[in-house]
This record gives C-alpha cells, structure tokens and sequence, in this order.
C-alpha cells in the first residue's frame, strides 16, 4: 500500500481555480454561438478574477505541499497576480481583435489561462520537476496562440519557429536538470542548496553540477530572451497575433524569471560568486544589444520587441543584487513593464485593421490630430519603456539600478544607465512621429470601448504606480 | 508642517499644474475662458508667491517653509519642498514669468491654444519644483519632467525644423541627466552604507558632509562631482554641449514664449551651485580651473557666434549662452561675491532675455520675418517699442544703472577675489562684454536704425496688451538696476554661510 502524504489545498488553490476554471471553460464554449463569443472571454476573466481573489487569504503565510514540490509565500503570490493581470488586460485587448481578424474562437481564452497555470507553476515551483512543467505547459499553449492567427502565414511562421527553438530551449533544460540531478542527488531547490551549503560536492560532480546550472540557466534564458539566446524573440513578436505578442513580452518573461529567481536564489545561493559574474555580462550584453537593435528599427512591433530584449536586461539587475530589494525592485520592474508594454501593444492593436498592418513608424504619424487618447497613451507608455519621470518605468528603473549598485555591481548599473540615455532616442522618436508629424495614409482606428478601456486602465496604473510607489513596493 | 502651518511652497508649485487640469475640463473651443483660467493659475501663483517673500526669514541660513511628506518611507525619499537664500528668487523669476509667457502667447494665433497653455502651466510647476525640491530624487524628477512639455511645445508649434530640435533637445538633456541619477544613487548608497541612514533629502546630506559624519574618498567625490556636472552642463548649456539650446531656441514658436517659459529659468546653472559647489566643494575647487576655462570659451564663443548671426532669435540664443558663461564663472569663482553675483545675474538674465525674445516675437508677428536684413529704421514707425528695446540691449550689455551690470560686475570681482580662478579669466571674460555690446547694438542698429524698407513704413508700435508684458519686464530690469540690494538682500546669510564652508575648504587643501 503506497501512502499517499497529505495535500494542503490552500496552497494550490489559485492553481486549482485556473485549471478547473479552463477545463470547464473549454466545455462551457461548445454551448456559447460565435457571435457571443465575447461571452467566453467574460467567463475567463472572471476565473481570473476568482483566482486573484482567493491569492488574498493567504497573504503572508508561507507554506508548501505535494511533498514540498509546489510552495507559496509573498513572491509567488505577487507573480501570480501579475500574471492574472497580464491575462485579463490582455483578453480585453483581444475582444476587438479576434473578430476583427477572422480568429473568433473560444480555446484562445482558455488557452491564455492554461498559459497562466504554467506561469503560476513557475513562480511556485519548489523542484525543478515542477518548474519544467510549468514552463513547458507555457510553452506549449503559447506555441498554439503564436500560430493562432493562421491563414496569415506570418503568424505560422512565428509559430513553427517558435517552436523549433523553444524545443531546443527545452533540451537544454532537461538535461541541465538531469545533470544537477546527478551531481547532487536533489531535484528540490532547497534540498539542492542544502547538499551544495555542506560544499562537498566536488571534483566530477562539481563539473557536472555547474554544466548543469549553466544548461538550466540558457533554457530559461531563452524565454527571457536574453542575449545570445534572444534571436527567435524580434521574429516571433512580428509574426504572431499582437495581443499574443503583448502576452508573451510581459507575462512569458515575467514567469521565466520567477522560475530563473528561484533557481538562483534558493539552489545556487551559496555559489553566487560563480554565477553572478556571468550573468552581469549577460545582462550587459542584452542590455546593449536589445537597445541597439531597437534603435534602427521602422517597424514598431519590431521595435518594440528589440525593447523587449533590453528591458529583459534591466530586469536581470533584480535577481542578480540576490538581495531582498533586488527581487522586490525585480518583481516592480515586471510589474510597471507589464502594464507599459501591454498600453503600447494596446495602441498597435487598436490601429490594426484586418489584414493590414500598420505598424510602420510613419502610420503613427499624425496620431494626436486622429485620436488624442491613443496619442498620449502611446506616449506615456513609451517615456515609461525610456524611464521617464513620473511614470512607473523610471520608478522601476531607479529601483533596479540602486539594488544592483548597492550590491556591487557598480560597473553594470554604470553601462545599463549609459544605455538607456541612447534608448530614449527611439522611444522618443516614436512621440514625436505622434505628436508632430503629419499624417501618411488613412489608418483605420478601432473604436471598440472595450479595447480603449483596457488601454486606459493601464496607462492610468503606469501613472498612478509611478506616483505613489510605496504602498506596492510595501506590499511586495 | 512649516512655520506657518500651510503648504504655501507646494501651493506655489502645484497652483499652474491645476490650472492645467481645469484648462482640460473646459469645453475645446472656448479660446477666451481657456485664457482667463490659465493666466488666472499663473497669477495665482505669483499672487501666492507675495506671502513666501514676506515670510522668507532672511536672517536664516537653512531651508525655510519646508513641506514634507513621507512618499516611499522605506527608500528614505520625502516629497519636501522649501526654500532658501538661493532658491527664493529663482522661484519668483519663474511665478513671474510664467503670467508674462501667457500674456505674450495671446497674440500668436496658434493651433489648439487650450493645449499650448496647458503645456505651459505643466512647463511652470515643473520647473517651480526643480528650484525647491529638497530632496534629490524629488529634484531629479522635476528636472527630467520639465523635458516632457518643453519637447511638445517646441516640436508640436515650432519652426520647420522642430521635430529634429525637440528630439534633439529632449536626448540631449536626457542623456545628461542619467549621468545625475548615477551620482544621486552612488551618494545616497555612500550616505546609507556610511551612517545607516538611507535618505536623499539634501540638508540631511549636506549636515553630514560638512560634520564629517560620512568621509568620501577623493577620488570617488571627483567622479560624483563630474556626475553631476556632465548633467548640469549640458542643461546649462556650457560649450561645447550648447548646440541642443541654439537649436531649440531657433526653432522654438517665433513668439518667444517658449523660450520665455522653457529656457530662461537657469536650472542647470542652480543644480551647479546646489550639488555641485554645495555638495561637493573639494572636488568642485579641484575642477574650477577646468570649468573656468570652459566657462570663458563659452562666453566669447558664443559672443562671437552671436555676432555673425542674421536670425534674430538664433543671435539671442547664442546671446543667451554667452550670459550663461558668465554665471557658471561667477559660480566657479567659488567666492561669496561670484555666487551671489551668478544667481542674480541669473535673474536678470532671465528677465531681459526674456524681453528680447517677446520683443522678436512681437516683430514676427507683424511682418512674418525674423531675419535681421528684412528690418531697419522701425525706431521711426514704433518709438515705443524701440525705446524700451534699447533699455533691454543697454541692461543685456552691462549698462550701470541697469540690472545687467550688477550681476556681472559681481561676478567678474568674485572671480578676480577667486583664490582658484583669479585675474587672467576675468581680463578674457570682459573681452565678452565688450562683444555682447557689439552684437546687440549692432542688432538694434539694423533694426531700428537707419533707413525704413518700403514694406515696414505702416508696422504698428505696441498694443495694449504688449505694453503690459514688456512694462512688467522693464519694472526689474530698473529697479534692480538701481536699487540692487534688493536682491542681494536676501541671500546675504545663505551666501555667507555657503562661503565660510567654502574658504575652509580652500584653505585646507
């Protein structure tokens, strides 16, 4: 008879709602016709919202089940809620999108909150197992939603090859898992950091162990899309439907990260002099090369995922302070990134007309005569990707470059501040085509209440986050 | 809560960005009730500012009328807002100025003026909050906000060129100030590690290095002063970072408020005397030799650059740097009588290039033209105008008995006292002087001397509404002229302290 430990549910509640609430989902939509469609994605919003609620009860507890494979504390929970809000303003952005495109289905919605039940896994895994799962659970919905556009072959494009690198990415993480597993007999991160504290894993194990980390390292790194594993994102961002790419830039990176934070945080703590150095290039490199990318870029979805791949170098500077204020300036970071790249990927969303796009720099052009709201909610979402005060990405990114400086990383917060002065450059080239630019052609602009709202919310929140930091910093 | 138990500072600071607010509630096309709401924000906050002067303890060294209010607790960053002998007037010049900009905007007749004077408003408590922000984040963030309305205003109503000037304004002063935000970090991370106390409120900052409560290595002060100054530098602008202020003032709406509103207010020449001088006066006696240097080649390039000039407003701009040349001297002089000397010249500055930019607008407006060879004799056509277009060349240039010459006379004594500077850079910056008689005379020569062209016979002199925005800019220009204590008066304790700390500096290196 095999005893079966006992489960605490509480832990797993939020999880337990999103999949119940998606399984139930996919059934509930073979019942709802195709011009209620919207019905279904009222339905997933409101398992995100049920879900977000019930992360409100155990708020400060910390606790873990499943034999100590799935966990929770504050930095789960504020992860899980980020991803929720990523989901919901991103079903808001797609209710106009969809029929507007021809890709009025159901399983998109229920496919997002799959999606978000893989990111919750990683922000809660406690084991590399679980972390796997999570990530490929993610991976996997997301490979779908990237192709889900598909009679435009652009967007199978970005599927496939998606795919065929995330695939890669993926073989790289199992087998860094296996070798960690080999050289210390642990898939649980604190059991991991526990044989490693004793320091008596050496000689062949210590190899085995340190190719291990470096491998479960690059497959993560390829979801955050850093530098030199960032090649598919600018492509794949393109190609893919544009609330899926707003999806994948926020939520995506935000869950890699939670997974890569407590990899290095929990299991390698003690061998932090090994590994922080080597991240910090990385960080550097990705900082300067997403930045630069950007910076020659005609195409704004383009541009925007060039940006991407910098921010993603910013935000490195969190986990790598590995101090209390790093991760709660990295968890703000993903936060006010969250809520900037979604405003702006709202606005592309809202001027894109069905089988056209206009995501050349020169279709902004004249934007503030067309519609002002989109105008200055383009705008301040892009002084906020530059880190410009009031807004939340200069909160965000003060916030970053204090933790990583007050741990020593003076050189890289050094290279990281120089970047973004050349950054501001296109960010702002984008304001200026909007503000004082002619137009160019006629672009079609949506005048769903829906999307304007979700645009509208964010931005508010950039600005209001920006403002008053303390009560969410307190709060993380 | 202050002295007097009421925000009067932050009221100051946050009248024009409310008026702005109820600028955006009014109906779009209701031009007349837009004005009256903005200019009555701005006067407002002059109005407002009547009590902050009375009030202003002059006999007190320290930050007076302090507002504070914890904003993020755990970081140690305050909102605090206050004033002292070095702000006061600065803050006043703006309150002052910003109700004169909007009067002027009156006559250009531009596309969206609910959004223009919107812009201006933000533009005003944006740069009211650079000069009391007493706590340095709260600082770096009015700085950098400023760039945001200054950029529209510029890019969205300016000349052919102003999409190019606006980007070029915006990331050249942006690039700068990272440079600051480095050296806020790296200051407040020296001040945490040192004491245990995380904080950027500047008194607590300036309390602990002049008591020696935290001890900063040399090398590290020379590369937190060079943080700041590189920012300070290119706001100011010294040369040769002055390329992004010409441009932004040629191209900058030909009525001269932008230029009024954005471009007058010295706050990169205040951030020298606040971080760098105050801060950091080992580092600041270590570079001021340099900064002279590059003090005295902005002046007399640009007095040169100005002369040659054909456009009016690009003479003014270049006029314009070569003025700040002066008061980064006077601040590098170190001296009590060279600081004082540049925040008063600062004032004055302010006050009678703004007249010279209005006054080009003004001409603009009536014929369309701003280059220097389309005018000539309009003494004759507009005496008015004329007349008080010489008393603001005649200050500009230095006359005594206007305000001009105050503030340069003190600087270039402070300069000559200086124990870092000394005679030879005072003997090249009167080299200046004699320039800038040169070019502005020579400006109001072709202008309203000589003979009228067939086109300019019927230009009319000024309007109502003109004669009051230059009548409040002639009220200073000679009441400082002749009655200078009236400036100087209040910043007495502030300078006097500030040298003290500064000649014992000196003496013990």
């Amino acid at each position: 008879m095999i005893e079966i430990p006992p489960i605490d549910w509480s832990v797993v509640l939020q999880l337990c709602i999103i999949f119940g609430g998606a399984t139930a989902l996919l059934m509930a939509d073979l019942f709802i016709p195709e011009v209620r469609r919207r019905v279904t994605g009222y339905l997933a919003l409101a398992v995100l919202a049920a879900a977000a609620i019930a992360g409100v009860a155990p708020w400060g507890c910390r606790g873990h089940t499943f034999s100590g494979t799935i966990q929770i504390d504050s930095f789960s929970l504020v992860l899980n809620w980020i991803f929720m809000l990523g989901a919901a303003i991103t079903i808001v952005l797609s209710f106009d999108y969809l029929p507007r495109h021809g890709i009025n289905r159901g399983e998109y919605y229920v496919m997002i909150l799959f999606a978000v039940g893989g990111m919750m896994l990683l922000a809660q895994g406690a084991d590399l197992v679980v972390l796997f799962l999570g990530l490929e659970l993610l991976s996997i919905t997301l490979y779908a939603l990237a192709g889900f556009a598909y009679p435009r072959t652009t967007s199978e494009e970005a599927a496939m090859k998606y795919l065929l690198i995330g695939a890669f990415a993926t073989g790289f993480l199992v087998f860094g898992i296996a070798l960690v597993y080999g050289a210390t007999g642990a898939t649980n991160l604190a059991q991991i950091g526990a044989v490693l504290a004793e320091g008596r894993i050496d000689g062949e194990n210590r190899i085995y162990l340190m190719a291990g980390a470096a491998m479960t390292v690059i497959g993560l790194g390829y979801k955050i899309s850093l530098v030199p594993f960032h090649m598919w994102t600018p492509d794949v961002y393109e190609g893919s439907p544009t609330p899926i790419t707003a999806f994948m830039s926020v939520a995506g990176k935000a869950a890699a990260f939670a997974g890569m934070t407590r990899f290095l945080l929990t299991a390698l703590e003690t061998q932090r002099e090994i590994w922080v150095p080597i991240l910090a290039a990385l960080a550097a490199i990705t900082i300067v090369v997403g930045n630069l990318g950007a910076l020659t870029q005609q195409n704004v979805k383009r541009m925007l995922a060039y940006s991407s791949i910098g921010q993603a170098g910013y935000i490195l500077l969190g986990p790598l302070a590995a101090s209390e204020r790093g991760t709660e300036a990295m968890l703000y970071y993903l936060l006010a990134y969250t809520l900037t790249n979604l405003a702006a990927f709202g606005v592309l969303i809202a001027l894109e007309a069905r089988g056209e796009a206009a995501w050349n720099l020169s279709d902004l052009g004249g934007l503030w005569q067309r519609s002002p709201g989109l105008a200055i909610a383009m705008a301040i979402a892009m002084l906020s990707l530059a880190g410009v005060p009031p807004t939340a990405g200069f909160v965000a990114k003060f916030a970053v470059f204090t933790a990583a400086w007050q741990a020593g990383q003076a050189v890289l917060v050094f290279i990281g501040v120089i970047v973004s002065a050349i950054a501001a450059f296109y960010y702002l080239r984008v304001v200026a085509q909007i503000f004082m630019s002619e137009p160019t052609r006629e672009v079609e602009i949506s005048s769903d209440r829906v999307l304007a709202f979700g645009i509208g919310l964010s931005v508010i929140a950039i600005v209001l986050i920006g403002v008053l930091p303390a009560r969410l910093l307190n709060l993380i | 809560m202050n002295q007097i138990g009421f925000p009067l500072v932050s009221l100051i600071v946050w009248l024009p960005a409310l008026g702005a607010l109820l600028l955006w509630l009014l109906p779009r096309d209701n031009t007349a009730a837009g004005r009256i709401v903005a200019l009555a924000a701005a006067i407002g906050a002059l109005v407002a500012a009547v009590p902050l002067y009375i009030l202003f303890d002059p006999s007190q060294a320290g930050y007076q009328l302090v507002d504070r209010v914890g904003w993020v607790s755990d970081w140690g960053l305050y909102y605090s807002v206050s004033v002292d002998g070095i702000s006061l007037w600065l803050v006043l010049l703006t309150v002052f100025l910003t109700p004169i900009a909007l009067l002027a905007s009156w006559g250009s007749d531009v596309a969206n003026p609910r959004l223009f004077q919107g812009l201006i408003l933000l533009l005003a408590s944006g740069m009211t909050g650079v000069f009391v922000a007493q706590d340095m984040l709260l600082f770096y963030m009015f700085f950098e906000f400023t760039l945001v309305p200054t950029a529209l205003l510029i890019g969205m109503w300016g000349s052919d060129e102003r999409r190019a000037a606006a980007i070029k304004f915006f990331v050249y002063t942006f690039a700068g100030s990272v440079f600051m935000l480095l050296g806020i970090i790296g200051l407040y991370l020296i001040h945490g590690q040192q004491t245990g106390v995380y904080t950027f409120d500047l008194a607590t900052l300036l309390a602990s290095l002049q008591l020696g409560a935290i001890r900063i290595d040399p090398l590290i002060e020379q590369l937190l002063f060079l943080a700041f100054f590189i920012a300070f530098a290119v706001k100011v602008p010294i040369w040769p970072f002055h390329t992004w202020m010409t441009t932004a003032h040629a191209e900058a709406p030909v009525s001269g408020v932008v230029d009024v509103a954005g471009m007058m207010l010295k706050i990169g020449a205040y951030g020298l005397i606040r971080f760098n001088v105050q801060l950091f006066p080992n580092a600041a006696a270590w570079a001021a030799p340099a900064v002279g240097v590059l003090a005295v080649i902005t002046i007399l390039y640009s007095a040169w650059v100005a002369y040659g000039q054909s456009d009016l407003k690009r003479l003014l701009a270049y006029a314009s740097v070569s003025h700040l040349g002066f008061i980064v001297l006077g601040i590098f002089a170190l001296t009590s009588q060279g600081i004082a000397g540049a925040v008063v010249q600062m004032v004055n500055s302010g006050v009678t290039t703004s007249a010279l930019f209005l006054i080009v607008g003004m001409l603009a407006a009536r014929s369309g033209e701003r280059d220097i060879s389309s005018f000539g004799g309009l003494w004759g056509t507009m005496p008015v105008l004329g007349s008080l277009t010489l008393i603001m060349v005649l200050a500009s240039i230095g006359l005594p008995g206007l305000n001009g010459f105050v503030g340069e006379f003190t600087i270039l004594l402070g300069a000559w006292l200086s124990p870092v500077l000394g005679w030879g850079f005072v003997l090249l910056a009167v080299l200046g002087v004699i320039l800038s008689a040169a070019y502005l005379l020579r400006m109001f020569r072709l202008v309203f001397m000589g003979e009228v062209p067939a086109e300019r016979a019927a230009m009319p002199d000024l309007q109502g509404r003109e004669a009051i925005v230059l009548g409040a800019l002639l009220v200073p220009t000679v009441v400082v002229g002749l009655y200078p204590n009236i400036l100087f008066g209040p910043m007495q304790v502030t300078m006097q302290q500030l040298a003290q700390t500064l000649t014992q500096t000196l003496a013990s290196r």
